[in-house]
Protein backbone atom coordinates (compact mmCIF):
# COMPACT_ATOMS: atom_id res chain seq x y z
CA UNK A 1 0.00 0.00 0.00
CA UNK A 2 1.32 3.67 -0.60
CA UNK A 3 2.88 5.58 1.93
CA UNK A 4 1.22 8.84 0.37
CA UNK A 5 -2.24 9.75 -0.01
CA UNK A 6 -4.04 9.13 -2.78
CA UNK A 7 -6.53 11.68 -4.39
CA UNK A 8 -9.00 11.50 -7.06
CA UNK A 9 -10.22 14.51 -8.68
CA UNK A 10 -12.60 14.64 -12.02
CA UNK A 11 -12.93 17.24 -14.24
CA UNK A 12 -8.82 17.73 -14.73
CA UNK A 13 -8.23 18.40 -18.40
CA UNK A 14 -8.64 22.37 -17.33
CA UNK A 15 -9.74 25.14 -15.11
CA UNK A 16 -10.08 24.24 -11.53
CA UNK A 17 -9.86 20.86 -11.67
CA UNK A 18 -6.58 20.91 -13.35
CA UNK A 19 -4.99 23.60 -10.82
CA UNK A 20 -6.46 21.36 -8.17
CA UNK A 21 -4.21 18.06 -9.70
CA UNK A 22 -1.18 20.11 -10.25
CA UNK A 23 -1.08 21.79 -6.80
CA UNK A 24 -1.91 18.54 -5.09
CA UNK A 25 0.61 16.55 -7.33
CA UNK A 26 3.29 19.27 -6.35
CA UNK A 27 2.91 18.84 -2.84
CA UNK A 28 3.36 15.24 -3.22
CA UNK A 29 -0.29 13.37 -2.97
CA UNK A 30 -0.59 10.96 -5.62
CA UNK A 31 -2.95 12.14 -8.21
CA UNK A 32 -5.39 10.47 -10.08
CA UNK A 33 -7.54 12.45 -12.39
CA UNK A 34 -10.01 12.24 -15.39
CA UNK A 35 -11.87 14.01 -17.94
CA UNK A 36 -13.64 12.61 -21.23
CA UNK A 37 -10.79 13.01 -23.07
CA UNK A 38 -6.70 13.66 -22.82
CA UNK A 39 -5.03 15.91 -20.15
CA UNK A 40 -2.93 17.92 -22.62
CA UNK A 41 -0.38 17.90 -20.08
CA UNK A 42 1.30 16.21 -17.67
CA UNK A 43 2.94 16.27 -13.82
CA UNK A 44 5.12 14.07 -11.53
CA UNK A 45 2.94 12.44 -9.22
CA UNK A 46 -0.31 12.70 -11.63
CA UNK A 47 -2.00 10.07 -13.65
CA UNK A 48 -4.85 10.38 -15.93
CA UNK A 49 -7.84 8.86 -16.98
CA UNK A 50 -10.28 9.02 -19.91
CA UNK A 51 -13.33 8.36 -18.46
CA UNK A 52 -17.08 9.97 -18.53
CA UNK A 53 -18.00 10.52 -15.06
CA UNK A 54 -21.79 9.71 -16.13
CA UNK A 55 -20.49 6.32 -17.07
CA UNK A 56 -21.08 3.94 -14.21
CA UNK A 57 -18.29 1.30 -15.23
CA UNK A 58 -16.08 3.80 -16.60
CA UNK A 59 -16.29 5.29 -13.25
CA UNK A 60 -15.91 1.90 -11.77
CA UNK A 61 -13.28 0.53 -13.81
CA UNK A 62 -11.01 4.02 -12.93
CA UNK A 63 -11.51 3.59 -9.46
CA UNK A 64 -10.81 -0.48 -9.35
CA UNK A 65 -7.46 0.69 -11.20
CA UNK A 66 -6.87 3.42 -8.71
CA UNK A 67 -7.28 1.34 -5.68
CA UNK A 68 -5.49 -1.88 -6.77
CA UNK A 69 -2.18 0.49 -7.83
CA UNK A 70 -2.58 2.06 -4.32
CA UNK A 71 -4.20 0.30 -2.15
CA UNK A 72 -6.24 3.20 -0.78
CA UNK A 73 -7.74 6.01 -1.68
CA UNK A 74 -7.87 9.05 1.32
CA UNK A 75 -10.13 11.66 -1.19
CA UNK A 76 -12.38 12.62 -3.72
CA UNK A 77 -12.69 15.64 -5.15
CA UNK A 78 -15.64 15.68 -7.13
CA UNK A 79 -15.11 18.77 -9.36
CA UNK A 80 -16.45 17.70 -13.23
CA UNK A 81 -19.02 19.43 -14.27
CA UNK A 82 -21.38 20.55 -17.49
CA UNK A 83 -22.92 23.65 -17.29
CA UNK A 84 -25.68 24.96 -20.55
CA UNK A 85 -26.29 28.74 -19.70
CA UNK A 86 -30.36 29.22 -21.41
CA UNK A 87 -33.43 30.89 -20.36
CA UNK A 88 -35.60 27.42 -19.00
CA UNK A 89 -37.77 28.10 -22.23
CA UNK A 90 -34.87 27.40 -24.33
CA UNK A 91 -33.40 24.43 -22.65
CA UNK A 92 -33.50 21.32 -24.74
CA UNK A 93 -34.27 17.79 -22.02
CA UNK A 94 -31.26 16.45 -23.65
CA UNK A 95 -28.67 19.22 -21.99
CA UNK A 96 -31.15 18.85 -19.07
CA UNK A 97 -30.71 15.19 -18.69
CA UNK A 98 -26.81 15.71 -19.35
CA UNK A 99 -26.23 18.62 -16.78
CA UNK A 100 -28.17 16.04 -14.05
CA UNK A 101 -26.48 13.13 -15.41
CA UNK A 102 -22.74 14.65 -15.12
CA UNK A 103 -23.21 16.82 -12.14
CA UNK A 104 -25.26 14.39 -10.04
CA UNK A 105 -25.08 11.34 -11.17
CA UNK A 106 -21.39 11.30 -11.85
CA UNK A 107 -20.76 12.91 -8.33
CA UNK A 108 -22.68 10.23 -6.91
CA UNK A 109 -21.01 7.76 -8.62
CA UNK A 110 -17.49 8.56 -7.63
CA UNK A 111 -18.60 8.95 -4.07
CA UNK A 112 -20.05 5.58 -4.23
CA UNK A 113 -16.95 3.97 -5.74
CA UNK A 114 -14.65 5.48 -3.80
CA UNK A 115 -16.19 5.51 -0.44
CA UNK A 116 -16.07 1.46 -1.01
CA UNK A 117 -12.51 2.00 -1.07
CA UNK A 118 -12.04 4.54 2.21
CA UNK A 119 -14.22 2.55 4.09
CA UNK A 120 -12.10 -0.59 4.52
CA UNK A 121 -9.31 1.98 6.23
CA UNK A 122 -11.90 3.87 8.05
CA UNK A 123 -10.72 7.57 6.57
CA UNK A 124 -11.55 9.47 3.78
CA UNK A 125 -12.54 13.14 2.13
CA UNK A 126 -15.11 13.84 -0.26
CA UNK A 127 -15.25 17.24 -1.46
CA UNK A 128 -18.10 18.03 -3.51
CA UNK A 129 -18.50 20.86 -6.05
CA UNK A 130 -21.20 23.09 -6.66
CA UNK A 131 -21.90 26.50 -7.07
CA UNK A 132 -23.20 29.99 -5.56
CA UNK A 133 -25.63 30.20 -8.71
CA UNK A 134 -28.09 28.35 -6.88
CA UNK A 135 -28.15 30.21 -3.42
CA UNK A 136 -28.65 33.24 -5.20
CA UNK A 137 -30.83 32.10 -7.45
CA UNK A 138 -29.62 33.16 -11.04
CA UNK A 139 -31.47 33.91 -13.71
CA UNK A 140 -30.37 31.63 -17.35
CA UNK A 141 -29.13 28.58 -14.81
CA UNK A 142 -32.32 27.03 -13.59
CA UNK A 143 -31.17 23.72 -14.25
CA UNK A 144 -27.18 23.76 -13.78
CA UNK A 145 -28.04 25.25 -10.05
CA UNK A 146 -30.63 22.68 -9.73
CA UNK A 147 -28.55 20.00 -10.03
CA UNK A 148 -26.02 21.80 -8.01
CA UNK A 149 -28.24 22.36 -5.59
CA UNK A 150 -28.94 18.55 -5.57
CA UNK A 151 -25.13 17.83 -5.04
CA UNK A 152 -25.24 19.70 -1.83
CA UNK A 153 -28.40 18.04 -0.49
CA UNK A 154 -26.66 14.55 -1.64
CA UNK A 155 -23.63 15.41 0.16
CA UNK A 156 -25.02 16.42 3.46
CA UNK A 157 -26.94 13.22 3.72
CA UNK A 158 -24.09 10.76 2.17
CA UNK A 159 -21.97 12.77 5.49
CA UNK A 160 -24.58 11.15 8.00
CA UNK A 161 -24.64 7.93 5.82
CA UNK A 162 -20.53 7.42 5.66
CA UNK A 163 -19.99 9.27 8.87
CA UNK A 164 -19.23 6.59 11.06
CA UNK A 165 -16.82 5.04 8.51
CA UNK A 166 -14.39 8.05 9.48
CA UNK A 167 -15.65 9.91 5.99
CA UNK A 168 -16.40 13.16 5.89
CA UNK A 169 -18.42 14.89 2.85
CA UNK A 170 -18.54 17.89 2.34
CA UNK A 171 -19.58 20.79 -0.23
CA UNK A 172 -17.64 24.24 -1.91
CA UNK A 173 -19.52 26.72 -3.76
CA UNK A 174 -17.11 29.08 -5.88
CA UNK A 175 -17.48 32.63 -6.69
CA UNK A 176 -17.42 33.05 -10.97
CA UNK A 177 -13.63 32.53 -11.95
CA UNK A 178 -12.94 32.89 -15.20
CA UNK A 179 -12.89 29.57 -16.54
CA UNK A 180 -14.29 27.81 -20.05
CA UNK A 181 -16.99 27.42 -18.18
CA UNK A 182 -18.12 31.05 -17.87
CA UNK A 183 -16.37 32.44 -20.67
CA UNK A 184 -19.57 32.57 -22.85
CA UNK A 185 -21.32 35.00 -20.03
CA UNK A 186 -22.13 38.27 -20.78
CA UNK A 187 -19.22 40.34 -19.05
CA UNK A 188 -22.45 42.80 -17.42
CA UNK A 189 -23.96 39.36 -16.34
CA UNK A 190 -21.07 38.31 -14.32
CA UNK A 191 -20.01 42.51 -13.11
CA UNK A 192 -23.75 41.82 -11.63
CA UNK A 193 -23.14 38.63 -9.63
CA UNK A 194 -19.94 40.39 -8.44
CA UNK A 195 -21.17 43.43 -7.64
CA UNK A 196 -23.88 41.55 -5.07
CA UNK A 197 -20.76 39.43 -3.31
CA UNK A 198 -19.41 40.83 -0.08
CA UNK A 199 -15.86 40.21 -1.55
CA UNK A 200 -16.40 42.05 -4.94
CA UNK A 201 -13.95 40.19 -6.82
CA UNK A 202 -13.43 37.23 -9.34
CA UNK A 203 -12.71 33.91 -7.78
CA UNK A 204 -9.57 32.42 -8.16
CA UNK A 205 -8.41 29.08 -8.25
CA UNK A 206 -6.22 29.98 -5.22
CA UNK A 207 -9.54 30.52 -3.55
CA UNK A 208 -10.65 26.82 -4.36
CA UNK A 209 -7.78 24.79 -2.99
CA UNK A 210 -7.54 27.00 0.21
CA UNK A 211 -11.12 25.66 1.03
CA UNK A 212 -10.18 22.06 -0.11
CA UNK A 213 -7.15 21.93 1.89
CA UNK A 214 -9.04 22.81 4.99
CA UNK A 215 -12.02 20.02 3.92
CA UNK A 216 -9.29 17.05 3.01
CA UNK A 217 -6.63 18.23 6.30
CA UNK A 218 -6.66 15.49 8.51
CA UNK A 219 -7.83 17.41 11.39
CA UNK A 220 -11.30 18.43 10.21
CA UNK A 221 -12.52 14.82 10.90
CA UNK A 222 -15.27 16.59 12.71
CA UNK A 223 -16.55 19.15 9.84
CA UNK A 224 -18.75 16.92 7.89
CA UNK A 225 -22.13 17.71 5.72
CA UNK A 226 -21.40 21.11 5.56
CA UNK A 227 -20.98 23.74 2.49
CA UNK A 228 -18.76 26.61 2.16
CA UNK A 229 -19.83 29.38 -0.20
CA UNK A 230 -17.48 32.07 -1.17
CA UNK A 231 -17.75 35.96 -1.45
CA UNK A 232 -20.42 35.80 1.46
CA UNK A 233 -22.86 33.86 -0.21
CA UNK A 234 -24.91 31.73 2.41
CA UNK B 1 -15.44 -18.47 -10.45
CA UNK B 2 -16.31 -22.51 -8.86
CA UNK B 3 -19.20 -21.30 -6.10
CA UNK B 4 -17.49 -23.10 -3.27
CA UNK B 5 -15.05 -19.60 -3.75
CA UNK B 6 -17.74 -17.80 -3.43
CA UNK B 7 -19.48 -19.61 -0.19
CA UNK B 8 -16.00 -19.12 1.52
CA UNK B 9 -15.73 -15.15 0.47
CA UNK B 10 -19.30 -14.91 2.28
CA UNK B 11 -18.32 -16.63 4.85
CA UNK B 12 -14.94 -15.05 5.87
CA UNK B 13 -16.49 -11.58 4.98
CA UNK B 14 -18.89 -12.22 7.56
CA UNK B 15 -17.03 -13.63 9.94
CA UNK B 16 -15.09 -10.33 9.97
CA UNK B 17 -18.10 -8.12 10.26
CA UNK B 18 -19.44 -10.00 12.69
CA UNK B 19 -16.48 -9.78 14.96
CA UNK B 20 -15.44 -5.92 14.24
CA UNK B 21 -19.21 -5.06 15.30
CA UNK B 22 -18.47 -7.16 18.63
CA UNK B 23 -21.05 -9.72 17.69
CA UNK B 24 -18.95 -13.11 16.36
CA UNK B 25 -21.78 -16.39 15.97
CA UNK B 26 -20.31 -19.46 16.66
CA UNK B 27 -20.99 -21.31 13.25
CA UNK B 28 -21.83 -19.87 9.98
CA UNK B 29 -22.46 -22.11 7.20
CA UNK B 30 -24.82 -21.40 3.88
CA UNK B 31 -27.75 -21.08 6.17
CA UNK B 32 -26.94 -18.34 8.42
CA UNK B 33 -29.46 -15.71 7.67
CA UNK B 34 -27.66 -11.87 6.54
CA UNK B 35 -31.13 -10.30 5.90
CA UNK B 36 -34.67 -10.52 7.39
CA UNK B 37 -35.65 -12.30 11.19
CA UNK B 38 -32.97 -13.69 12.61
CA UNK B 39 -30.16 -12.02 10.96
CA UNK B 40 -26.66 -11.77 12.23
CA UNK B 41 -26.45 -8.52 10.79
CA UNK B 42 -28.34 -4.70 10.99
CA UNK B 43 -28.99 -2.88 8.00
CA UNK B 44 -25.69 -1.26 7.85
CA UNK B 45 -23.98 -4.42 8.83
CA UNK B 46 -25.48 -5.86 5.57
CA UNK B 47 -23.94 -2.46 3.73
CA UNK B 48 -20.41 -3.38 4.96
CA UNK B 49 -20.83 -6.91 3.92
CA UNK B 50 -21.63 -6.33 0.65
CA UNK B 51 -18.96 -3.48 0.11
CA UNK B 52 -16.69 -5.33 1.56
CA UNK B 53 -17.14 -8.75 -0.46
CA UNK B 54 -17.16 -6.47 -3.75
CA UNK B 55 -13.70 -5.21 -2.67
CA UNK B 56 -12.14 -8.94 -2.06
CA UNK B 57 -13.50 -10.13 -5.21
CA UNK B 58 -12.29 -7.24 -6.99
CA UNK B 59 -8.70 -7.24 -5.24
CA UNK B 60 -8.14 -10.65 -4.44
CA UNK B 61 -9.27 -12.18 -7.77
CA UNK B 62 -9.80 -9.27 -10.17
CA UNK B 63 -13.43 -9.54 -10.80
CA UNK B 64 -15.23 -6.14 -11.20
CA UNK B 65 -19.34 -7.14 -9.84
CA UNK B 66 -21.63 -5.18 -8.48
CA UNK B 67 -24.04 -7.18 -6.14
CA UNK B 68 -26.73 -4.30 -5.44
CA UNK B 69 -27.80 -3.93 -9.14
CA UNK B 70 -31.10 -2.54 -10.27
CA UNK B 71 -32.57 -6.28 -10.77
CA UNK B 72 -30.89 -7.51 -7.64
CA UNK B 73 -32.73 -4.73 -5.58
CA UNK B 74 -36.05 -5.34 -7.39
CA UNK B 75 -35.93 -8.68 -6.76
CA UNK B 76 -39.00 -10.29 -4.57
CA UNK B 77 -36.99 -12.49 -2.36
CA UNK B 78 -33.38 -10.36 -1.43
CA UNK B 79 -30.48 -12.35 -2.76
CA UNK B 80 -28.76 -11.51 0.46
CA UNK B 81 -30.99 -13.32 3.10
CA UNK B 82 -28.72 -16.33 3.76
CA UNK B 83 -24.77 -16.91 2.77
CA UNK B 84 -25.64 -19.51 0.43
CA UNK B 85 -28.00 -17.64 -1.15
CA UNK B 86 -25.99 -14.19 -1.63
CA UNK B 87 -23.06 -17.13 -3.12
CA UNK B 88 -25.25 -17.56 -5.88
CA UNK B 89 -25.89 -14.40 -6.38
CA UNK B 90 -22.01 -13.32 -7.01
CA UNK B 91 -21.72 -16.33 -9.29
CA UNK B 92 -25.08 -15.50 -11.10
CA UNK B 93 -23.93 -11.60 -11.34
CA UNK B 94 -20.37 -12.84 -12.05
CA UNK B 95 -21.79 -14.47 -15.24
CA UNK B 96 -24.14 -11.76 -16.14
CA UNK B 97 -21.74 -9.32 -15.99
CA UNK B 98 -19.48 -11.99 -18.39
CA UNK B 99 -22.27 -12.18 -20.91
CA UNK B 100 -23.08 -8.37 -21.33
Amino acid sequence: MSERQVMIITGTRKGIGRHLAETYARRGFIVEGCSRGDAGWEAENYTHHNVDVADEKQVRTMVAQVAKRHGRIDVCLNNAAVASMNHVLLTPAKASNRMLEVNVTGTMLFCRETAKVMMRHKYGRIVNFTTIVAPIALAGEAVYAASKAAVVTFTRILAFELGQWGITCNSFGATPIMTDMIRGVPQDKIDAVVNNLAVKRLGTYEDCSNVTDFFISRSSDNITGQVIYLGGVT
Amino acid sequence: MDRAIAVDIVKACLKEGLEQAGTPVERIDEDTVIVGPSAVLDSIGVVSLIVDIEQRLQMDHDVAVTLASEKAMSQKNSPFRTVGVLATHIIDSIEQGEAA
